[in-house]
């Protein structure tokens, strides 16, 4: 009896959704372990944190601040570019998407499995948090949800063996595919010939295709290009931006799909800020807007 | 005559069994890292085949499930097939002498995981490495610590 209910479950599974509320219950009770096994890590991190010298927290404060300035420095610049931009899609009669928030979720340490490039975040549907959403670091695009409970979330990595992400030669708009290796450090692109103009060095964004990814995210540099001469496609290699090794925050992404009318920029921004996943999204108050700086820019001209 | 261990023993040692199966080790360890649930509930049914069975069995595999982020009912299926066997045989297998229990555990590791490979196989097929075999034998080898760590567990009478 047990192995048909276990083979009921399994096919069930592996078509519908059906069982979605029951993997939240259970998340339920399991969850509290994964907090648990995580706990000695987070418990040293915070000791670490506290017991760190006033010199090293102020050496650490410094670099930061300057950090900041050049960004911001950085950001004012793309204001502008960014209005430009805005303009010349309306010119071109091309609708352009903005308004963009992300969620810092922090990686729960555990291991759910060998051979597979999944991590677990301590963000669920909790936050709003819903499968297929972008998760990006400082760095570049490091994967996706690919299931999200009450109170976490499975992400799969850019470099796990089932993950395929549309990308972009930087350079110039070679449109391509990044398959998973299952290393940590490797992404291949196995589906460009020969001939393809790519080079080591390279930079791949998201191209925005497929509709998971926005679009211009950092997703990897081309380490090696060898075309093999007696197949159709070259054995191309590429390493991922972000350290997905190494970082313990990572933002999930909302993409707000609102695109804003034709030529008229400025009317727009109230829409973006009235979707009601801003909303809830604020009530939970750790969301950031990441257009923020834009809209406040959209504002000042009025 | 087995009042005295409750049904708490039980359940707290496959929480930790649970623990250790999704514990951030090293990579070279990961890859290693035994079945210690299966392990833990091969035990208990060897030891009180009237509390542990084929139900929980069930219920624990389905939580491990949840807990690696698998389909639902592999681990189940797999689990509840292995305490299957170690219920038909558990009064011959009392009786067999630690390495004999050995070679029963390994076959039952390698059932587990031949029903996992399987499974996994037919959502996503993809190639395995050799080492993916290699938790059986740890397994195996760790069989006579869980042993006698949960024989300790169920024996120790904890003052009241």
């Amino acid at each position: 009896m047990a192995v048909i209910a276990s083979i009921a479950l399994l096919v069930t599974e592996h078509r519908s959704h059906r069982l979605d509320p029951l993997r939240a219950t259970t998340s339920f009770l399991i969850d509290p372990l994964k907090y648990l096994v995580d706990l000695p890590t987070t418990l040293i991190e915070k000791t670490v944190g506290s017991i760190s010298s006033y010199a090293t927290l102020k050496q650490e404060n410094d670099r930061l601040r300057e950090e900041q300035f050049i960004d911001k420095t950085r950001l004012l610049k793309f204001d502008a570019l960014e209005r430009e931009n805005i303009h010349l899609r309306a010119l071109l009669e091309n609708s352009f998407k903005l308004g963009e928030q992300v969620l810092v979720a922090e990686l729960l340490s555990i291991n759910m499995a060998p051979y597979e490039n999944i991590v677990v975040v301590n963000k669920g549907t909790r936050f709003g948090v819903h499968p297929k959403q972008p998760v990006l670091d400082a760095n570049g695009v490091v994967g996706q949800v690919f299931r999200s409970l009450p109170l976490s979330s499975e992400i799969m990595l850019i470099t796990d063996p089932n993950h395929a992400i549309p990308v972009q030669v930087n350079r110039n708009g070679l449109l391509t595919i990044a398959v998973g290796s299952g290393q940590l450090n490797r992404l291949n692109l196995p589906f460009l010939s020969n001939n393809a103009d790519i080079r080591p060095g390279d930079l791949l964004i998201t191209s925005g295709l497929g509709g998971t990814f926005p679009p211009g995210y950092p997703v990897g540099i081309v380490d090696d290009f060898t075309p093999i001469s007696d197949k159709p496609f070259a054995n191309i290699t590429a390493t991922p931006k972000s350290m997905l090794d190494r970082n313990r925050e990572l933002l999930i992404v909302w993409s707000d799909s609102t695109p804003i009318p034709l030529a008229t920029p400025q009317t727009s921004k109230e829409k973006v800020i009235e979707t009601p996943r801003d909303d809830k999204s604020t009530r939970s108050g750790l969301v950031h807007k990441a257009s923020e700086v834009e809209q406040a820019g959209t504002v000042r001209d009025e | 005559m087995n009042n005295y261990h409750g049904f708490g023993r039980i359940i707290l040692t496959i929480i930790l069994a649970m623990c250790l199966r999704i514990v951030p080790w090293p990579n070279a360890i990961a890859n290693i890292n035994p079945d210690w649930v299966l392990l833990v509930l091969i035990y208990w049914t060897l030891a009180v085949p009237e509390r542990v069975g084929i139900f929980h069995a069930w219920t624990v595999g389905l939580l491990t499930d949840a807990l690696t982020g698998r389909l639902f009912g592999q681990h189940a299926l797999a689990y509840s097939l292995a305490i299957y066997f170690c219920l038909i045989l558990h009064k011959r297998l009392r009786q067999f002498p630690l390495p004999q229990q050995g070679v029963f555990i390994f076959l039952c590791l390698l059932l587990t995981q031949l029903l996992l490979f399987w499974l996994k196989n037919i959502q996503t097929p993809s190639q395995f490495h050799a080492s993916f075999w290699l938790p059986v034998f740890t397994g195996t080898l760790c069989w006579p610590l869980v042993y006698t760590a949960l024989r300790f567990v169920r024996l120790a009478r904890f003052t009241k």
